[in-house]
Parts: C-alpha cells; structure tokens; sequence
C-alpha cells in the first residue's frame, strides 16, 4: 500500500514535470528571449564583465547571494555546535583519524598537488568575471585540496581559530561593500566603483572584489566543515577490531 | 545543435539512469558511492557540452569530490553492507 502510494507520487510527479519541459524545445537556444537577453546585453555594455553569469549572481541578484552565503555560514555554524563537543573529546584523547597512514605515494603526490590545487581555486575565484567559475567554486576547489592533505597525513589538522576570522572577515566585507553602496548614496549592493575595460583584470567595480570575499569564506568554511567531520571517528582500536 | 552531440547526450542519459539504478540495488554502500559520483561526473560533462561551464565546475567539485569523501566518512563510521 505506502509503496503503490509512493509509486503514485512519483508517477505524478513525473507526469507533470514532464509537460513542463515538453514546451521547451531540446537544445535550443531560448536565451534571446525577454529577461535573458536584457542581462546578456548589459554585462558586457554597462558593467564591462565578460561572464555574464557572473554578472547575474553578483550585480543582478547580488542579494540573493548574500542569502546563499548566509545559508552555508548557517549550516557551519550548526555542524560545529553539534560535533563540537565530540572534537574536544577527539583532541584530549588524542586518536588518529585512521589506523594506518596513507602511503607514500599519496603523501609525495600530495605535496605536489596541494599547491597547484590552491593556485587553480584562487585563479577560478579572482578570474570570476572573466572566465568560468567563481567565488563558490573556486572556495571549493581550495577545500578539495586541504582535504588532500588530510586524507594523506594523519597527523594533519586545521587550526580553527584563523579559519573562524577569515569567515567573518570575508563575511563583513561582502556585507560592508553592499552597505558601502548606500553611503554613497545609492542603494544597497550598488556597483560604486569604475566598471574599467571589457576583458581586463580590473573591471566589473565591486564585482571581482565580492568574489574573491565569497572565494575565502568558501574555502575556510568548507575547511572547517571537512576537519570537523573527519576528527569524528571510530576510536583506533574499533577500525582495527572490524579489519 | 548537431546530431552527435544529440547522440552523445541521449546514450549518456541512458548510462545514467542505469549508474542511478546499480547505486539503489547494490547492498555494498562504498560501491554505491562511487556509482553516484560517476553520475556526478557525467552530469558534469553533460553541463559542459551543453554550454554552461560555470554550473560543470561546481558539480565537479562537490558532486565528485565533496560529497563523495563526506559519504564515505559516514560509512566507515557505521557499516559498510546494507542488510
């Protein structure tokens, strides 16, 4: 009975996505249409930014962002509050993350990648408006990399104190350049600053600037989320028991 | 839009009903994790070819990487074999 129910949902569900997407003919190009066509016009004229989606998530709906950001402080806050108290144990006790250490091929790899893996998020975050990718991947990009080095040294572990300050750092200055914005007598998320050349480094105003905030808080809040969940775990003795 | 890359489309869609299919039958969870981030994968390639590569560098990063290594933290802390 709950699965014919089930089954009916998903069949439901399934019937009315579907003509949904069946007036949308497959792969055609519906861009020029209205609203999309405003934006695609308008990156490159007014703002002088080469990525238009950039220019969207940034200027357009720039607020909308800030609540993203909010969003995942939000989550890192609750998982630290969580597993907070279980970190401390973790650290007075004293346990490694794995009972056997990674082997030498991943540590050496490691050492060489890490920084080429960081290098990439900066350039994809300070690059954002101008070529794909952004502040969110980039920050990720950066996480991917510090948890290389978590998986390959077990001794490895993040200092959450710096992380906690860049967070909010990053934080207030995506929120001061928005509030900036009403100072100078115009609104909030104002693009105040000389929008510069179509295609250069610095163009956009405020643009590439919220990006590389968005890029720190990101990978710092990612970082922090990544050691929390990896400093819980089974006790060494228990890993060695079930092998 | 050409008609291979129509045709690379329609087969890697088929291919990811199929990987999503393996993910919800298979008992050992870790395979099954594996079988979801292909899945990421070939989204994100999906993302690619059809024009949008902001959107493939982001499922790149969480969908493969991310959340991947998060799944498989949280089944080595519990058990490996669905019952």
């Amino acid at each position: 009975m709950k699965k014919l129910i089930a089954l009916i949902f998903v069949l439901y569900i399934g019937v009315e996505m579907f003509f949904v997407f069946y007036q949308i003919p497959f792969g055609m190009d519906r861009v020029q249409s209205k609203v999309g066509k405003f934006y695609l016009e308008h990156s490159p004229k007014d703002l002088k930014v080469a990525n238009a989606v950039t220019s969207i998530v940034v200027n357009f709906r720039g607020f909308d962002t800030l609540g993203e950001v909010t969003v995942l402080f939000i989550a890192t806050t609750a998982l630290g509050s969580i597993l907070f108290r279980s970190r401390k144990v973790h650290n007075r006790l004293n346990s490694k993350r794995t009972s056997v250490e990674a082997s030498m091929i991943v540590q050496v790899a490691g050492r060489f990648l890490v920084p080429l893996i960081v290098l990439l998020g900066a350039y994809v975050f300070i690059h954002g408006h101008l070529t794909p990718g952004g502040g969110f991947q980039g920050g990720v990009i950066i996480a991917t990399g510090v948890l290389f080095l978590l998986l390959a040294y077990r001794q490895f572990s993040v200092n959450h104190e710096p992380i906690t300050w860049i967070e909010s750092l990053a934080g207030a200055t995506f929120a001061g350049l928005g509030l900036t914005g009403i100072f100078v007598g115009k609104t909030f998320l104002e693009n105040f600053l000389g929008t510069g050349k179509l295609n250069d480094l610095l163009s956009g105003g405020i643009i590439p600037l919220i990006y590389i905030a968005v890029g720190f808080k990101v990978a710092a809040e990612l970082t922090g989320i990544l050691d929390t969940i990896l400093s819980i775990s089974v006790p060494v003795e228990e890993t060695e028991n079930q092998n | 839009m050409s008609t291979i890359i129509t045709v690379i489309v329609v087969i890697g869609a088929l291919f990811l009903v199929a990987a999503a299919i393996y993910a919800v039958h298979k008992k050992d969870l870790v395979v099954a994790t594996v079988a979801t981030s292909v899945i990421s994968l070939v989204l994100s390639a999906f993302y690619f070819i059809l024009q949008a590569p902001d959107v493939a560098l982001t499922e790149a990063a969480i969908g493969v990487a991310l959340t991947t290594i998060i799944f498989i933290v949280i089944i080595r802390n519990t058990k490996r074999f669905e019952d």
